[in-house]
């Protein structure tokens, strides 16, 4: 057994997934449309490979570029590009960008693909290729390339596989059920990454209160005979499910601040990604479809479905049963992270994990803030031991090096400083803002810094240009006087 | 379908300034009923009058400020200032005494520097000091506990005294009035008897003072729900019971006929009340763990030398308030170390 460690503060939330953890786990139907957002995470924008009234058929590449952080985008279903068009992206700004619209046809007709008989006679590269061109991402929300993780560099040295079930925030329990239902997929998952990293430990940690995943899981190490691989249960405490913070708890290390796990010898992967890298290698499926939890008080039937991805959100409510009267709010994500939508055609994309209709008893719409009174609460429900508290001071000030002096950019924005907030001052909301500012100001310096670098380069060619002149000028006169004398020499002569 | 939308996180909030202020009253209410049955009714009486004040005084201050007065008063934050300071009075003080101390711990203290989470200083033991530089004679004039004195007061009695100021007939001050344990054990020693002597004397119980022991008692039984409750941490009360302990323990050891045991500091005055009520008060204490228990000790030792050596028998206005100027420097100086940053 691992000796487990914790983090500072964290939560002990009402989870509520009771909701839509008694459903079975089902395959959602194809939607009538289909809707993929050409913007990536993080600005990684890819080009549309389809021309407007083409057939695809599922698994065909539509959207791809060049970009390191780019993957592949795949059609879900068989279909005719109806437009290439801008819609409502799932975004925390609520914007709108490009979308490659397919309209399904029904037939749901695939590309012929083949898996690998046997993942181990393969080189960790073409497991990667395979990985990148399934368009594989993290599927617990962050979708990072999967393939680059796997690539950490010569000077990591990796030494741990963590699987992440953690799933910590409240409502969501889409990996949960997948693990019940799909503990091989996920299991052969670890050991292709294991394989293809050269590396003879995978920790699967997931939180306690998962019992029957607990069940499955165990059963099926003990049926792969693997003794590389060992599950964990982890202590409920919300951020757990946070990389950086699952890692602590279960190798007691910290990563450092602004490095990744592989400074310190770990990969953490979501076990959604496990699965997708077995459905990828083992079968030569690209990420199509995920589970995704639909739940809340605000939707009729909360479950788990498989998902494919580009679904409009409308449509896979509707499959739940439709939304009840008292919806107040749709959250694509969990209650402490996710973001907001401000429409329900809005579709789902490789990363979102839950839909959360949620009504007025759910979730907080809108306490009035008071004054903070310095209880020093959100420092003790930090999991990142920051001073919550202190950095709102700075930030309402607009004292942008202070907040970097209480270390504004290790905050995850976990939430959980604001939940136990008895002034409900909406914490997160300051601190993001800050971060955007910090960011945009070092920006605004660096251009100012290329545009001195301009100038004086300006100045510097304008002077070599002027001392280029002088010199043409000199050697101009030169080669006249030269002539001249030549010419008065032979005036000379001749007289 | 259209919806609103709102910034993560969406889960409602656990807590809020109403509850924790509701709270801490309803934790003061067997130090409050000790305190009657000790003193009298005069505490009510003391309690209802600095509570009206208080309202009054922030509603007020709140209209001229041009703020939402409503939201304000429903936080409690005025009426626990109130009910701190009414139980740190005499039973008998004059209504203007109670009425002035907390128009001055309102105004002055609390509102002159921003309102509620601004102020530098504890508002109620800013409100006591100032009373106690101010008028010394109806500060110090506590009646005589219950049992020991050479009268009974009804009702009606300590009524006349609060608001009149008129004595019952056939008494006088003396009569009514009786010196404080920590008091009196400040004036036998300044007469040459050992702590052992001072401590024959009638005003003094088990642990501290007849009456004042079970006062004590009562707060720290509030205080130790505040925890149970999660209102307070255990940082502060314990740092300031364990700087009180420790300065009292080495001085008693040094030598026990000049210097009261620990458990007589402990439980005398206002050090219960002080550990748990006053100095846990967040706006104006560190707020940062090492820097609380750091805080706390600062009181209790405070404590222990202004009333050892300073010129008032109880000091923990003054030690808090001491202590509140030095809050932001300890806060700067005990900063955690942040995740993923070496030490």
């Amino acid at each position: 057994m691992l000796n487990l460690a914790r983090f500072h503060g964290g939560l002990h939330l009402p989870n509520n997934k009771e909701l839509s953890n008694q459903a079975p786990l089902r395959q959602a139907s194809i939607p009538k449309k289909l809707v993929y957002p050409l913007m990536q995470r993080q600005g990684v924008t890819v080009d549309p490979k389809i021309q407007v009234g083409e057939r695809v058929l599922r698994g065909q590449v539509i959207a791809y570029s060049d970009h390191p952080l780019a993957t592949p985008v795949h059609a879900a279903s068989s279909g005719v590009i109806e437009a290439i068009e801008e819609r409502l992206i799932p975004h925390p700004s609520g914007m709108a960008d490009l979308c490659i619209v397919i309209a399904t046809d029904g037939l749901d007709e695939s590309l012929v693909t083949q898996g690998v008989a046997d993942f181990r006679s393969q080189d960790p590269a073409s497991i990667r290729t395979a990985i990148k061109n399934a368009g594989i991402v993290g599927l617990g929300g962050a979708a990072f390339p999967t393939s680059i993780k796997l690539n950490p560099g010569p000077q990591r040295k990796l030494d741990t596989l963590l699987l992440n079930g953690a799933e910590c925030e409240p409502y969501i329990t889409c990996d949960d059920c997948l693990m019940q239902n799909q503990p091989e997929s996920v299991l052969v998952g670890a050991q292709i990454l294991l394989h293809s990293l050269h590396i003879e430990r995978c920790i699967v940690a997931i939180e306690d209160h998962m019992k029957r995943a607990y069940a499955r899981l165990t059963q099926v190490v003990a049926a792969l005979n693997d003794p590389r691989i060992i599950v964990v249960q982890v202590p409920a405490i919300y951020p757990t499910g946070g990389e950086k913070q699952l890692i602590k708890v279960v190798t007691g290390k910290e990563t450092p601040s602004g490095g990744i796990p592989a400074d310190i010898g770990v990969l953490c992967v979501n076990v959604g990604t496990a699965s997708a890298v077995y459905d990828a290698v083992c079968n030569g499926k690209p990420l199509t479809e995920r589970v995704i939890t639909v739940t809340g008080r605000g939707v009729k039937e909360p479950q788990n479905r498989y998902v494919r991805i580009g679904t409009p959100i409308s449509e896979l409510i509707e499959q739940c049963g439709g939304y009840t009267e008292h919806v107040e709010r749709l959250i694509m994500g969990g209650p402490m992270m996710g973001f907001a939508l401000p429409d329900d055609e809005i579709a789902v994309v490789k990363a979102t994990n839950c839909i959360l209709a949620g009504t007025a008893a759910d979730i907080n719409t809108g306490k009035q803030a008071m004054p903070c009174i310095r209880c020093g609460d959100c420092a003790k429900a930090c999991p990142v031991d920051l001073l919550p508290q202190q950095l709102y001071w700075h930030s309402r000030a607009g004292n942008l090096d202070k907040c970097k002096e209480f270390s504004l950019f290790d905050c995850i924005e976990c939430g959980c400083c604001e939940v136990v907030c008895p002034s409900h001052i909406p914490l997160v909301q300051y601190y993001r803002s800050a971060k955007s500012k910090v960011i945009a100001k070092a920006k605004e310096a660096e251009k100012a810094a290329v545009a001195k670098r301009r100038h004086d380069m300006h100045l510097e060619r304008k002077a070599k240009e002027q001392a280029e002149k002088a010199e043409r000028a000199r050697l101009k006169k030169e080669a006249l006087a030269k002539v001249k004398q030549a010419n008065a020499e032979k005036e000379g002569v001749t007289q | 379908m259209k919806f609103s939308t709102a910034l993560s996180p969406h889960v409602q909030p656990v807590n809020s300034v109403t509850r924790v202020m509701f709270e801490v009253i309803v934790a003061l209410v067997p130090g409050v009923i000790a305190l009657v049955w000790f003193f009298g009714l005069g505490v009510l009486i003391n309690v209802v009058l600095a509570v009206i004040t208080a309202l009054m005084a922030e509603s007020l201050v709140l209209l001229v400020r041009g703020r939402p007065v409503w939201v304000s008063l429903k936080d409690l934050s005025a009426v626990v200032t109130a009910v701190l300071l009414a139980i740190s009075l005499p039973a008998i003080a004059p209504w203007w005494v109670t009425v002035t101390g907390i128009l001055f711990a309102i105004v002055i203290a609390k509102h002159l520097y921003g309102g509620l989470g601004y102020n530098p200083f504890n508002p109620a033991m800013v409100g006591y000091v100032f009373l106690l530089v101010s008028f010394p004679l109806p500060m110090t004039s506590w009646p005589a506990v219950a049992g020991l004195g050479t009268m009974t007061l009804n009702f009606q009695d300590i009524a006349q005294l609060i608001f009149f100021e008129r004595i019952p007939e056939n008494a006088d001050y003396d009569a009514l009035t009786m010196a404080t344990p920590l008091d009196a054990l400040k004036t036998q020693l300044s007469l040459q008897k050992t702590v052992l002597e001072a401590q024959s004397g009638a005003v003094f119980g088990y642990l501290a003072g007849k009456g004042w022991e079970w006062v004590s008692l009562a707060y720290l039984l509030g205080g130790l729900w505040l925890m149970v409750r999660k209102i307070i941490n255990w940082h502060i009360p314990v740092g300031l019971i364990l700087g009180i302990s420790v300065i009292s323990g080495i001085c008693y050891l040094i030598d026990a006929q000049l210097y009261a045991p620990p458990v007589f500091h402990l439980f005398a005055g206002a050090t219960m009340l002080g550990a748990f009520f006053i100095a846990t008060d967040p706006v104006t204490a560190a707020t940062t763990v090492k820097g609380r228990l750091i805080y706390g000790m600062m009181i209790g030792v405070l404590v222990y030398i202004i009333r050892v050596w300073g010129g008032y028998p109880d000091a923990v206005a003054f030690s808090v308030l001491l202590a509140n100027l030095a809050a932001p420097a300890l806060d700067y100086f005990t900063k955690p170390r942040v995740f993923g940053h070496r030490a």
